[in-house]
């Protein structure tokens, strides 16, 4: 199963693979450098209670390339021009790994793309109500555009904009393919298994949902960010790919928000490994979008979703 | 604006919407009736309709008329063809499909999408669910393209695009809500949809729209179930955009049960309009019923 990875990012392989784990990740200097292979149980003295627990807590406070970082202003990626003492949200996710957080209307959120292969499939979910929730449909439509970009709202089918993307250095962004399913992975890869080396983006969601209580019923398409999608003339639709390491998105949540984010391979990614890089997540305070800045009043469209979005927060007491 | 007003409703036209007005509607029945419920464009007196027939042969098990503006629902049982027929020409039905023993496997846009790597529906086209599963495929189509990427009208969508005087238009978020519930779904259980007969081009830059129609009265399409599947159907009552002419008209719905295919076992006739679904779909990244 695990030989269905493979391509550039072999080096980095797929999240969830023991990442953290002492066993795997030895500093060089390792007593046990010398024995090869190095089993994981010849790691670890775990005989009795107390040299197991020893053990456990001799692993703690190492890095690993991707996990969260505690409290979020200790991030070793704090993005520039950003206080760090304001961060709420600090986190690496591994390639075909999964994150999702409650964040406080106002805040902001952005994704970096270091490695040019990460792919942000992200819903978005009222945080007090999570009935009202991500329509791309009306994510596209109500803005007579279907390709992501700045001052693009990202819509509720009750007529409110959930967040809108104010910053983003990449321009290549999809909402007419969603993210994967297993069918579709299996079929790609020979495996969907959220366990296994090619997870879909809705298996992933799926787990992520259920920790809200929500479940598949309330998984409605998707939007991602960084590998980009286009529609020819005569409808075909052509992966375009990422804009390469380094690119961002930012979002502004313009009510409270949970945010669910699978980052893995794009359904359209024509490359035959299952190919992803980690994806950086960083939230801060903020404020919302207010009545004196351009954004509020830049389209007729953007400006009556703006004054819904103000009534429900101003009656909801937020 | 007084609301003693009366007016006599020619076919309506983007604009012509008032507010707080008392209006005589003409009927389907060919009566009027007068109301202040803002119905916002009618069936227009003089329509023309073409009621159609079922566009695959087999034995009818649902023949019924959707009234302009209304829902309606039905499941369609797997291998049986139900024909929509757009009497009036360019009403939009938008459609949402659920797997009838588990309606938590329902449409979904973008897996549709992907995998046939095209952005519209057209002939062979495999409408699938969240799952990626086929739930059903268009084994016909007498229009060029079908629409499944401008979602449903809305009471409250509708207001950032026409204004808030249109909060108490109805809309097919309305009625797939009244027709949802009838079924046990509800409002977690709406998706982005299908809209037969609705055009909705994507220009280069990204611009996409709703635009005049190319449909016509009588113009159908074909789908059939590929699983026991429950269709939801709202008429599309949207009086200001053109996805119905601004006339909302009726729809007739066909259910027919196809005579069973001569073998089985073996894959259908290339020459059948449905032979592509029958065989085993292509991989991921392959176009497929793109035509």
């Amino acid at each position: 199963m695990m030989t269905t990875t493979e391509g550039p990012t072999a080096d980095t392989p797929h999240g969830g693979q023991h990442t953290g784990c002492s066993g795997e990740q030895q500093p060089a200097e390792s007593p046990f450098q010398q024995q090869t292979p190095a089993k994981v149980r010849d790691l670890h003295l775990t005989d009795s209670v107390h040299s197991a627990r020893d053990d456990a807590r001799a692993q703690g406070g190492q890095a690993g390339e991707w996990m969260p970082y505690l409290p979020a202003s200790a991030g070793p990626h704090c993005p520039p021009g950003v206080d760090r003492a304001a961060l709420v949200w600090a986190e690496t996710v591994a390639p075909g790994g999964y994150t999702h957080k409650v964040v406080a209307r106002g805040s902001r959120l952005r994704f970096d793309d270091p490695t040019g292969d990460a792919c942000a499939h992200l819903l978005l979910f009222n945080a007090l109500e999570p009935v009202e929730r991500l329509n791309v449909a009306d994510t596209q439509k109500i803005p007579w555009q279907a390709y992501l970009g700045v001052n693009h709202p990202l819509l509720s089918g009750d007529g409110r904009i959930m967040a809108v993307v104010s910053g983003d250095s990449s321009g290549r962004h999809d909402a007419f393919c969603g993210t994967t399913t297993d069918a579709w992975n299996a079929r790609k890869y020979g495996d969907a298994r959220p366990e296994g080396p090619s997870p879909s983006g809705r298996g992933l969601f799926v787990k992520a949902a259920a920790k809200h209580g929500l479940n598949r019923r309330d998984l409605p398409p998707s939007v991602s960010f960084f590998q980009g999608v286009r529609v020819q003339a005569d409808g075909a639709l052509t992966w375009q790919g990422s804009a390469g390491p380094g690119a961002h998105v930012e979002l502004v949540a313009e009510m409270p928000l949970l945010v669910l984010v699978a980052n893995v391979a794009h359904p359209l990614d024509p490359r035959p490994g299952y190919v992803v890089g980690p994806l950086r997540v960083h939230a801060w305070r903020g404020a919302a979008t207010g009545p004196d800045e351009e954004r509020f009043t830049a389209t007729p469209e953007l400006h009556r979703a703006y004054l819904n979005t103000v009534d429900y927060c101003e009656a909801r007491g937020l | 604006m007084a609301t003693s007003q009366t007016e006599n409703t020619a076919p309506a036209t983007p604009g012509a919407n008032t507010v707080n007005t008392v209006k005589t509607h003409p009927t389907a029945s060919g009566g009027t009736v007068a109301s202040t419920v803002p119905v916002g464009a009618v069936y227009a007196e003089g329509s023309a309709l073409d009621w159609g027939a079922s566009l695959v042969e087999g034995a009818v098990v649902l023949d019924e008329q959707v009234s302009p503006n209304a829902p309606w629902s039905a499941v369609v049982a797997e291998g049986h063809v139900l024909t929509i027929v757009d009497v009036g020409g360019n009403q939009s039905a938008d459609c949402v499909l659920y797997n009838a023993d588990d309606p938590e496997e329902r449409y979904s846009v973008p897996d549709t999408l992907a995998w046939q790597g095209n952005a519209y529906v057209r002939t062979g086209t495999v409408l699938r669910s969240n799952e990626g599963r086929p739930l059903m495929t268009v084994v016909a189509n007498e229009i060029d393209r079908q629409d499944t990427i401008g979602g449903a009208c809305g009471k409250e969508s509708n207001t950032l695009r026409y204004g808030h005087h249109v909060m108490f238009h109805h809309g097919c978020r309305e009625n797939f809500l009244a027709e949802a519930s009838r079924r046990g779904l509800g409002v977690r259980d709406l998706v982005s949809n299908l809209n037969w007969f609705m055009n909705v081009p994507v220009e280069a830059d990204g611009a996409l729209g709703i635009v005049d129609g190319m449909s016509a009265p009588g113009r159908r399409v074909a789908v059939r179930a590929e699983t026991d599947v429950l269709v939801l159907v709202s008429n599309c009552p949207q009086m200001n955009n053109p996805c119905n002419d601004f006339n909302p008209t009726p729809l007739r719905m066909i259910v027919v049960d196809p005579p069973s295919p001569p073998s089985p076992a073996s894959p259908a006739s290339p020459a059948s309009p449905d032979g592509a679904s029958r065989r085993p779909a292509r991989g991921p990244g392959t176009p497929e019923g793109a035509a």
